[in-house]
């Protein structure tokens, strides 16, 4: 039975506050960071006071402040990481792997894609924990098809707010299981997880790209031809106006055969390099990413997409995780941080999706190219964010002027017609509007009273927004 | 908590009617802000402004604060926080302003000016810090002034004691990182409030509507000096600078 060991045990003296931030580097706080070694130090290192509580943290990619929890208890979780891939059956299309919740995708994939395998979703990062995928319900490319991370899930081990551990998965006490996809680590620590893998025929892909002039001709690709393709997401140009408002690249996929990939990559179809090429600088001065150098970017980058391009041969680092290839880009931002704002809305209310992006447009707010896709039907998770309908993703920097009105009247739109923002990305969200954005919210508050009647388990997402 | 965007959901001002901090607290109640705490000299001072924001929805409440009372002052926050819970933000607003020829004619009223704006934000700056790092966040948002920047002679007692405040402010931001919580200093120019009433206006005289936008502004993006009005970064690194006889002669208006 493969298996990796664990990332070597390096005991870390930790300071008794250590300041955290999300992605965005945004609102940090301070809090008591243990960081386990071992599966047995992990499950004890729940706190005896919970004065301000207890929260897990993977890699830190949230962008807000979900793996946070200030002036209380941050367990770390990615020393530990180990995984089995077990045996299988060779003509069976998954493979089940058993995961500690620190394990990453990307190390997963070192040791997964070698044997023909793949994980069953993966976010635009490889540096996400298989707990984070959990706790987030993680969609990816293929959300058309086949739904969000924990679909994937058989069964996961969860350690509750008074120190024991359960197993839980979709036939295995399903309501917390179902609370803890996508609830965002309040209804615990999950200590690992077992998830099926698919089987690949080759570690590159067959891509299709296709330029779209603007907003309705790239939803009217993705509406003819998504089912097609096992992968599909459209990256949009939020700063054109007029005539080009919403123009796209959309680019789809499947993994290639080992034939198809051959010419490209030689005899062993599953070599995998998967390598941060450079770092950004360490201190960014504010505004080098301003309005103008982002609207050049967003130019040249749509200028350089080719109108159509067919059964290009692409790696997984190329088509799945190309951000990945600079470490710490998110420091490019400046002091002051950015943020993403996600949403879905339904198919049925595009027109609000017109809405949307001709108001980012025309408020000349500097947006990187954002990310747009159709999300397949949501499962059964009260918080999980994917549903039927249209997502869409943007980073923009937090210093513009402005902004939390224009994302406030934005996020209105978004209610207006049943969508919901993902509580993974936010850092800003009015609380009065989760309930109505996860009208199933009070079914996840009796299950967290159930496990957690006293509160143990607390983030500072948590306290935000009142979950 | 704070958002990403600065907005916070509770706040407590000491110093609660300071014309500066109450059109502050509008923006952030205009924000996310659902909880406030007026810390004032006498309860009944803070009616209006207390209604206002009850009839808008916010949880308000007025508490006794006495910037002389230094003993006081950990009391004073600790029952803010029973009263509100998680202080998002502490806003130091008291002071007195004084007139110079009283103070010298009278270095016993001079030196309780001192008491007020230095020694007060010196034991209530230490209270709140105290609070906020068992948080592991909030953010105090202290108010000093230009005139700290260069001492005039013509109100040099207020000017020193506002540099003495402005300098405890940098410290304390500086001996809280890592905790989670933050120290912003903000450096009014001349603002038209009760405290300035009959005065002649100094260049670049504002308002407090206009001094709050700036703050607002300053805490989204993250500054740890907020400037208000902002020129007043750009002339006060001139004037800082000045040869003194020259300084004399501007700041002798
Ligand atoms: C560049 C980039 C691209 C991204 N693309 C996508 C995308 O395409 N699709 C998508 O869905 N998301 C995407 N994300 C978001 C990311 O996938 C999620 O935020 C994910 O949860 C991050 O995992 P993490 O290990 O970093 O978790 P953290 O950010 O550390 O934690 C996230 C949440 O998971 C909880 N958690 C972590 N570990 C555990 C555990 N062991 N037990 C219980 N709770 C736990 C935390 O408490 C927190 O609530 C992207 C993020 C970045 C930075
Ligand atoms: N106005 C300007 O031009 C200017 C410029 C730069 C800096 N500032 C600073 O900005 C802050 C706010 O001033 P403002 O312009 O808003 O003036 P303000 O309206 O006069 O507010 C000052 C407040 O301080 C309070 N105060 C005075 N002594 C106190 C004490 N011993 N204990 C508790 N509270 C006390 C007063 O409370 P009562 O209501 O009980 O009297 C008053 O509400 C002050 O620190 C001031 O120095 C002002």
């Amino acid at each position: 039975m493969p298996s990796t060991p664990p990332e070597p045990a390096a005991s870390r003296a930790v300071p008794s506050s250590t300041e955290l931030f999300g992605w965005g580097r945004t609102a940090p706080s301070g809090a008591d960071v243990r960081r386990p070694t071992s599966p047995i130090e992990l499950q004890r290192a729940l706190p005896t006071s919970f004065q301000r509580g207890l929260i897990a943290r993977g890699l830190g990619r949230s962008y807000g402040d979900a793996a946070q929890n200030a002036g209380g208890t941050v367990i770390e979780t990615t020393d530990v990481a180990a995984f089995t891939i077990h045996e299988s059956d060779p003509t069976s299309d998954t493979v089940l792997v058993t995961a500690d919740a620190g394990a990453s995708i990307d190390r997963l994939l070192h040791a997964l894609v070698p044997q023909g395998l793949f994980v069953p979703v993966t976010p635009g990062t490889r540096y996400v924990t298989v707990g984070g995928a959990i706790a987030a319900d993680i969609h990816g490319k293929n959300h058309h098809l086949k739904g969000s991370w924990c679909n994937h899930v058989e069964s996961l081990h969860l350690q509750l707010a008074d120190g024991s551990v359960v197993e839980v998965g979709p036939d295995l006490d399903s309501e917390l299981f179902w609370a803890t996809a996508g609830g965002m680590g309040l209804t615990g620590v999950i200590l690992d997880a077992t998830f099926r893998c698919p089987r690949i025929g080759s570690s590159q892909l067959v891509v299709d790209t296709d330029r779209a002039a603007d907003l309705d001709a790239v939803c009217q690709l993705m509406r003819d031809g998504d089912h097609l393709y096992d992968y599909s997401v459209a990256w949009i140009d939020l700063m054109a106006t007029g005539n080009n408002m919403g123009r796209s690249v959309l680019t789809r996929g499947r993994f290639a055969s080992a034939d198809e990939a051959a010419p490209k990559i030689g005899a062993d179809p599953y070599v995998y390099k998967a390598n941060e090429l450079v770092s950004a600088p360490p201190f960014m001065p504010a505004g080098l990413l301003n309005n103008l150098s982002i609207r050049a970017f967003n130019e040249l980058w749509f200028r350089k997409a080719p109108v159509e391009r067919r059964d290009e041969i692409q790696s997984i680092p190329t088509f799945f995780h190309p951000l990945d290839m600079v470490r710490g880009w998110n420091r490019t931002y400046g002091p002051a941080g950015f943020l993403q704002w996600q949403f879905v809305i339904p198919f049925d209310a595009t027109s609000t999706l017109t809405t949307i992006v001709d108001e980012i447009s025309q408020s000349g707010c500097t947006s990187f190219l954002a990310v747009l896709k159709s999300f397949g039907e949501g499962n059964s998770g009260p918080l999980s964010f994917p549903a039927g309908g249209w997502t869409l993703a943007l980073d923009i920097p937090t210093g513009i002027q402005g902004l939390g009105p224009l994302l406030d009247r934005l996020d209105d739109l978004v209610v207006g017609v049943g969508g919901r923002i993902y509580l993974a990305k936010d850092s800003r969200v009015r609380p009065e509007l989760i309930p109505e954005m996860y009208p199933r919210l009070d079914e996840w508050r009796e299950v967290r009273e159930r496990v957690d009647p006293n509160r143990r388990i607390m983030s500072d997402l948590a306290r935000r927004l009142g979950l | 908590m704070r958002d990403a965007l600065g907005s916070v959901q509770s706040v407590l001002v000491l110093g609660g009617n300071s014309e500066i901090a109450i059109a502050i607290v509008d923006r952030l109640v205009a924000s996310r802000c659902k909880k406030v705490v007026l810390g004032v000299r006498s309860p009944a001072s803070a009616t209006t402004t207390l209604n206002r924001l009850r009839s808008a929805g916010v949880d308000a409440d007025t508490i006794v604060f006495d910037a002389l009372d230094h003993a006081s002052h950990a009391q004073v926050i600790d029952a803010a926080a029973e009263r509100i819970g998680d202080l998002d933000m502490v806003i130091l607003a008291f002071g007195v302003l004084g007139e110079q020829s009283e103070f010298n004619a009278s270095p016993v009223a001079a030196a309780e000016a001192a008491r007020v704006n230095f020694v007060g934000a010196v034991s209530s700056g230490l209270a709140a810090a105290a609070k906020l790092r068992t948080q592991g966040h909030g953010t105090i948002l202290a108010i000093t002034s230009v005139a700290g920047v260069r001492a005039r002679a013509d109100n040099f007692v207020y000017g020193s004691t506002k540099a003495g405040m402005d300098a405890f402010a940098q410290g304390l931001g500086d001996s809280l990182i890592g905790s989670g919580a933050r120290c912003v200093v903000v450096r009014p120019g001349f603002v038209h409030t009760r405290m300035t009433e009959g005065m002649k206006p100094a260049p670049f005289a504002t308002t407090p509507d206009k001094i709050a936008d700036a703050v607002i502004n300053g805490l989204q993006k993250n500054k740890e000096i907020i400037w208000a009005p902002p020129i007043m970064s750009i002339l006060f690194t001139v004037l800082r600078h000045l040869p003194r006889p020259i300084w004399r002669k501007i700041s002798a208006g």
